[in-house]
């Protein structure tokens, strides 16, 4: 880049101011993203950090209490049970998410498929209710009383109703329905945008080939789509490990005094604003942050090796 | 015989798409259908076995009960104006720093981009607790002011506009504005901006969007009923010791259908929107 400013050196005095011009309007346009980002982003989470060695409830002096919040949170069984319960139900409301919405997309990307924009849309609906509005009609499906819609169905099949509102895997199972339900259309619209940006004479050149349909989907589509699954894995990772309005709209007034739903964010979220126990709260986002990182790298990980193998076995 | 066979199985595999594909659609539209059904019935119909399917005739009438618990309409009205606002912040923040990293060249500007990329990898709720006492501080706890700060900030939006600005807008047209003495700002309002409406439209869609259905800091910043936005009164309503769903559902009814029909309208777009969101 510095041979341009050079070269534009060269050029005279005119093209230099210009440069400087240029250069002055740049750093004024790009300037407020970076101010609000200092304020509202950068300062912030540094703040977390410094936040996190203090005792503080949020009126009074700070003190410094060194590794004391972090040792608080993780002795506190109640944050272990909500960090078991965001992986569980990231786990049952994501996954599968993943293998329905490439199944999807390439049904919905099959030459003779008529109602092509018709399917796509109404897959695609569910995303545009929000969460709130989700965990609402979910409540209602999955209500406690043996004649919700849940416990209907269960009963179709001869099992016993489940109080789906206050059960230990009732309460799960409900939130990862909802979750799965919003998202699998949204995968599913990436792994069709992926799959559309294949070039058609990959396809030619292995039917030539002989290679059958299902033959092409593991061995082109599904290689060719991995850059795709890896960024909806890294989002769904991220996502599921920060999912918060669901199982609080869900539980309604109960949601921070019960455990069987209780999330790593809604404990960070009932210490901060319910006990005013600011310092462990931001122990607690920080170790929100660790685990994080750690899943979307496991993950990402796990999902590139997977399936460059498969690739590596074509 | 050979060919008989091959076109059987074709028909199976046609049978097998369509099968899975009505099925996942008839799954995605039921639970719409539901919340339709539960806003149309008494608070009683849903204990009934079996459970009722039919519409009933209480849609206004569960839909005053909901007036009578939240201020419907003035959150609603204040959902859109935070959306509003911030979509258009938005936009004009990204679209001058997307114009910047496209067209121009500056000292560290690949370092820059880098950074607002990384940016994007932050979890909000690291920084939750401390923005809370931000806000606080600056006393906009409870006001619209101090929800709407936090959507400002927004990476992903540069990036589009980058790109956008960068594959759509000619170098030769800047150069010639510029020869005609146009300063880079009068080049951004009368040759960029018109060029780029397309990519406001995707941008636009996916901030408005995701501010409408945020919930965690809509719910931490506001405290006043009064001052509550659709999401947060919606939540509000699961909070009442009697839980009446005809009466929760009618106000999940009324408070999407406005959306539905944008969407079914602007389908294309919304899709389109997304997926270039997401995946660019």
């Amino acid at each position: 880049m510095d041979s341009v400013y050079r070269k534009g050196n060269k050029g005279g005095k005119k093209k230099s101011s210009e440069k400087r011009k240029n250069m002055i309007s740049s750093y004024l346009y790009i300037a407020p993203f970076f101010i609000i980002f200092g304020v509202i982003g950068l300062y912030p989470a540094l703040f977390s950090f410094y936040l996190a060695f203090q005792s503080w409830n949020g009126l009074g002096d700070m003190s410094f209490v060194g590794l004391n919040n972090f040792r608080i949170v993780l002795e506190d069984p109640l944050f272990w049970k909500s960090l078991y319960n965001t992986i569980i139900i990231g786990l049952i409301g994501t996954a599968p998410q993943i293998v329905i919405g490439i199944i999807l997309a390439i049904l919905l990307n099959v030459a003779f498929l008529r109602f092509r924009s018709f399917f796509r849309v109404t897959i695609f609906m569910p995303y545009i209710t929000s969460m709130v509005a989700v965990a609402l009609i979910f409540s209602v499906i999955f209500s406690n009383h043996e004649s919700s819609l849940a416990n209907y169905v269960l009963g179709l099949f001869g099992m016993e109703p489940v109080s789906w509102a206050t059960s230990e895997w009732g309460t799960k199972i409900a939130i990862s329905v909802m979750v799965f339900w919003r998202w699998v259309g949204y995968n599913t619209i990436i792994y069709l945008a992926g799959i559309q940006s294949i070039p058609n004479d990959v396809y030619e050149a292995a039917t030539i080939d002989g290679a059958n349909k299902f033959q092409q989907v593991i061995h082109i589509t599904l290689p060719l789509l991995k850059p795709f699954i890896i960024l909806t894995v890294f989002f769904s990772t991220v996502g599921a490990l920060q999912l918060f309005s669901e199982p609080t709209v869900f539980l309604g007034a109960a949601a921070f005094t019960r455990d069987e739903a209780m999330t790593v964010v809604m404990y960070l979220y009932r210490d901060a604003f319910r006990l005013q126990s600011f310092g462990t709260a931001s122990a607690t986002a920080i170790i929100l942050l660790i685990i994080i990182v750690i899943f979307a790298a496991i993950n990402t990980y796990v999902a590139s090796g997977r399936l460059s193998k498969k690739k590596g076995r074509g | 015989m050979n060919e008989t066979a091959s076109k059987r199985k074709f028909s199976m595999n046609k049978l097998f798409v369509y099968m899975f594909l009505s099925l996942a659609s008839l799954l995605s539209l039921f639970p719409f259908y539901w919340m339709f059904v539960m806003a149309t019935q008494t608070s009683s119909a849903y204990n009934s076995i079996p459970p009722t399917i039919a519409p009933g005739n209480l849609l206004v009438e569960n839909f005053q009960k909901v007036l009578n618990q939240i201020d419907f309409f003035g959150a609603l009205w204040t959902s859109f104006v935070l959306c509003s606002i911030v979509t258009l912040v938005v936009l004009f923040i990204s679209s001058l720093a997307g114009f910047a990293f496209a067209k121009f060249y500056f000292p560290a500007k690949n370092v820059l981009f880098i950074t607002i990329l990384l940016t994007m990898i932050i979890p909000p709720q690291l920084g939750l607790i401390p923005q809370y006492f931000l806000i606080a501080n600056a006393g906009l706890l409870d006001t619209l002011a101090g929800v709407m700060i936090l959507f400002f900030l927004n990476p992903l939006g540069i990036f589009l506009m980058r790109q956008y600005i960068g594959d759509s807008v000619p170098d030769e047209l800047i150069e010639a504005a510029k020869l005609d003495g146009c300063s880079n700002f009068k080049i951004y309002r009368s040759i960029v901006l018109p060029i780029i409406l397309p990519a406001f439209a995707t941008l636009g869609i996916i901030v408005f969007t995701a501010v409408w259905g945020e919930f965690l800091w809509q719910f931490t910043i506001l405290r006043d009923p009064d001052n509550y936005t659709i999401q947060v009164a919606l939540a509000s309503l699961r909070n009442t010791v009697n839980v009446d769903f005809g009466m929760i559902l009618s106000g999940v009814f009324w408070a999407t259908m406005p959306l539905i029909i944008i969407f079914l309208l602007f389908n294309r777009l919304f899709i389109s929107s997304i997926a270039e969101g997401s995946v660019k």
